[in-house]
């Protein structure tokens, strides 16, 4: 078997997972939450072998290098890192509530390499990378991506459990980016359905991001997409409460999730100041001949960082605490994304390895 | 009226909060647009990216507005600059602002604490020990080391038996973790500023065979005596096998000082030449400009190797002709084409002026024999087999590129990498290790002795308290819990 099939069992599973969860989350059956672990573990697992496999294909082909090397295979470490992080914590403190939170970022991430048809192919490494920093640099990273990541979803589920008035900033906050959040996921299912629909080949799959629905070619199409999404915006914002007393019966401790959230928090940023920008500015000494260079990724970086920075010190030196950190750490985790898809989507730049 | 100085105000400002919030703020976000808007690019770029925010008839003036504000080159445009510096100070005089607080926290020296004060602690537990106090004493002397404390050891005078204390602290330094990482940032910045200054940072496109003692300025106006000579040896782009991706780009340098080469080295990316605090990188490549592979002055280089025979090195121009060694042949290199390609109905053509994919075509002629024509490909080694088994290989053509190389000399960048080094030291002492304390006394019964633990942390409190839980019910099964 390989490393495809695996990726694909692994990409079903955390899908099928992601229900599970959900279905836990909604009946609260211990049995329904063991098999939701089951299947994220097994999902888990069958990813690990397939990053083992993929990185013995790559000898097989002469290539022989550690599969880190663009999109495609960053996409599927991030979603590895992010799993296993998951994984120790709910191993750890015997909790599962958040499951339904991580295994839909696992899934969009997998989502997204399928609609917008990046490369899967093994290629060889463009004399740039050839360097022995890639490994720690694209690593390190990624662990912290991953962190923050999960950072993101004990502060979303924490500004759930703690906020119930729809004028409340914090109430408006979760329930307007955790709905744009699901919008984003629904848009690319509509999209993967649609192309998957008409057999369109990957490459001409290639930048159809929202094609079905918001940047539809059709103008009805798209500004029904719009209305759409700002009609589930606004009935998120108007019943979003009704989440916190279906999860009220969990038991879940909010002081529990303000301490996971810092955790994170606090072994992403070392590893993302370490491994991101310390290791990234030697490696770009040493190939670009310069070790800032203000290129949007970098930029991005720093943007990152100062948000991570900002929080730390919000916490520590004005004793911020609960929904302000919840929120912050969210946008933390919205300048990640951007750092990492958005420059390459959006933006041009040095940092093009990972371009779509 | 405020009694205050002019500079106890100017400090009261950097040591804001809301300076600081600011300065965050204002950087992150101006970061943001110096990111849409595309850095010392061609104005054509921004032009059209501001025609699609602010519509064609506007976006002239948004240009011009964008350039006059520095906007196209922000990084590096006065304002920007003076940000940073502000962030500098903000940061330095914050930190030492706060210094002596958290210095009399770090040398509060460490003092016994009250029994009553035992239940106060966040992190506490007790346990009984049976048996004597001796016995006692060196178990709990044997955890506490465990932990990593060497203990203080004091007596309480009450009447009849003496209670026994152990106290102890270990970090206290930690706490200063977080004054390093300002301080580290402060450092970098100081290495940027050294290179700035005192640095130079350019380019030199040298062309195979060339040498020269100066390079050039970004903007390519002004010549930077290097003091010493640069020679480009060779230039080659080697691919991938059966792939049009390559895999290295190779420039042969020497460096020539005095008449003498003193240093010969092959760079490629990822591995640069470093000689008298220059660093020359490989960074992009061409041909040289007004060159023509084709023209007459070119040097083509042939491998030439007659059936069962030894191979021999042959250059020339296109137009001329060769023979090969112990036969009559002789061979005319009619064409040369830096980037050989087919058509559909497989009529060659050139593709482009890079030499991506280098082929001679040669006429094949001797006496008796009727000519034979074709193209030998450098990459393509069948290509360069002969009817009669003869060899021909295309080496190069060379003098036909040129390698960019950039120059870089920055006598900061050592500052910079010690102000990593700090930050990497201060952020693993900031997040991972911690101040703690620990005070365990001990008070003899008849039969037992009384163990009460009272601990704390700056940081990680659970997992401390779990260690302390686990050492101390690990050191004697005997214990009974009681707390």
């Amino acid at each position: 078997m390989g490393s495809p099939i695996l990726f694909g069992i692994a990409e079903v599973g955390y899908f099928v997972a992601m229900m599970v969860y959900i279905g836990y989350f909604i009946f609260k059956n211990k049995t329904v939450g063991i098999c939701a672990t089951t299947v994220a573990v097994a999902a888990f697992l069958s990813q690990t072998v397939a990053l083992v496999l993929r990185w013995v294909e790559s000898y097989s082909l002469g290539i022989g290098r550690a599969p880190l090397t663009n999109l495609y295979e960053s996409l599927i470490f991030f979603v590895w890192c992010l799993m296993l992080g998951y994984l120790i914590i709910e191993f750890k403190y015997k909790n599962r509530t958040f499951g339904a939170f991580i295994t839909p970022l696992a899934g969009l991430a997998l989502g997204f390499i399928d609609l917008t048809g990046i490369s899967k192919e093994i290629e060889p490494l463009v004399p740039a990378l050839q360097s022995n920093w890639l490994l720690a640099h694209v690593t390190m990273s990624f662990i912290a991506y991953a962190a923050f990541g999960l950072a993101f979803a004990t502060g979303m589920l924490y500004l759930v459990l703690s906020t119930e008035r729809r004028t409340e900033s914090s109430y408006i906050f979760w329930t307007v980016a955790g709905s744009v959040f699901l919008l984003v996921l629904a848009a690319m299912g509509a999209d993967y359905l649609k192309f998957a629909m008409m057999g369109t080949s990957p490459e001409q799959i290639r930048s159809y991001l929202f094609k079905a629905t918001f940047r539809s070619a059709s103008g009805p199409t798209a500004l029904l997409s719009w209305i759409g999404a700002f009609a589930v915006i606004f009935c998120a914002w108007r019943y979003g409460y009704v989440l916190r007393r279906m999860l009220k019966s969990f038991d879940i401790s909010l002081e529990f999730l303000e301490e996971l959230n810092y955790k994170v928090v606090a072994v992403g940023f070392p590893i993302f100041t370490l491994g991101g920008l310390i290791f990234g500015a030697i490696w770009a000494d040493q190939a670009w001949g310069v070790y800032w260079s203000w290129d949007p990724k970098e930029t991005w970086s720093l943007i990152t960082w100062l948000v991570y920075a900002f929080y730390l010190h919000a916490r520590y030196l004005r004793g911020w605490r609960g929904n302000k950190i919840a929120v912050l750490s969210s946008i933390g985790f919205i300048t990640v994304i951007f750092t990492y898809l958005g420059v390459n989507i959006l933006l041009s730049g040095l940092h093009s390895y990972g371009e779509i | 009226m405020s009694d205050k100085t002019i500079a106890e105000k100017v400090w009261g400002f950097f040591t804001s909060v809301k300076l600081a919030v600011a300065l965050f703020s204002i950087i992150a976000l101006s970061s943001i647009i110096g990111t849409v808007v595309e850095q010392n690019a061609q104005p054509e770029k921004n032009i059209k990216l501001f025609a699609k925010m602010f519509g064609h008839a506007n976006a002239q003036t948004a240009y011009k507005a964008a350039t006059a504000l520095g906007f196209t080159d922000m990084y590096h445009s006065w304002w920007f600059t003076a940000m940073l510096v502000c962030f500098c100070a903000n940061l330095t005089i914050c930190s030492i602002d706060r210094l002596p607080r958290i210095k009399r926290v770090v040398d509060e020296p460490l003092k016994p604490i009250k029994v009553s004060d035992f239940d106060k602690y966040g992190i506490k537990k007790e346990l009984a020990i049976e048996g004597g106090i001796e016995a006692a004493k060196a178990m709990v002397l044997t955890a506490v080391k465990r932990l990593g404390f060497s203990p203080n050891t004091t007596e309480h005078g009450s009447s009849g038996t003496k209670d026994l204390q152990f106290y102890a602290h270990k970090g206290r330094y930690t706490r200063y973790a977080v004054y390093v990482i300002h301080f580290s940032i402060v450092i970098i910045l100081a290495g940027a500023v050294i290179g700035v200054t005192l640095g130079f940072s350019g380019f030199l496109n040298l062309p195979e065979g060339e040498t020269s003692a100066v390079a050039y300025s970004r903007q390519g106006d002004e010549e930077h005596p290097l003091g010493f000579s640069i020679r480009c040896d060779n230039f080659a782009v080697r691919f991938y096998e059966n792939s049009n991706m390559p895999k290295e780009y190779i420039s042969w340098l020497s460096i020539i000082e005095g008449g003498k080469t003193v240093l010969k080295r092959a760079i490629v990316v990822n591995s640069p030449l470093k000689y008298k605090g220059y660093t020359f990188y490989q960074s992009s490549y061409g041909v040289v400009p007004g060159k023509d592979g084709r023209d007459v002055n070119g040097q083509i280089i042939l491998n030439v190797t007659p059936k069962g025979g030894q191979a021999g090195q042959i250059a020339l121009a296109v137009g001329e002709s060769f023979s090969i060694p112990g036969t009559k042949l002789t061979g005319k290199v009619a064409a040369f084409s830096p980037d050989l390609s087919f058509d559909k109905d497989e009529r060659p053509f050139t593709v482009s002026e890079n030499m991506n994919n280098p082929a001679i075509f040669v006429e094949l002629t001797g006496p008796g024999k009727e000519k034979s024509s074709g193209w030998i490909v450098k990459r393509y080694p069948k290509t360069w087999e002969l009817p009669d088994g003869h060899k021909v290989e295309l080496v190069d053509n060379y003098g036909y590129q040129y390698t960019g190389l950039q120059v870089r000399k920055d006598p900061g960048v050592w500052v910079v990498y010690a102000g990593c080094l700090f930050m990497a030291i201060g952020l693993y002492s900031a997040f991972f290790l911690s101040h703690k304390k620990i005070w365990v006394l001990l008070q003899p019964e008849k039969t037992k002795v009384n163990v009460k633990i009272a601990a704390f942390t700056n940081k990680n409190k659970i997992g401390y308290g779990s260690t302390i839980n686990a050492v101390f019910d690990r050191l004697t099964p005997k214990i009974s819990k009681r707390g």
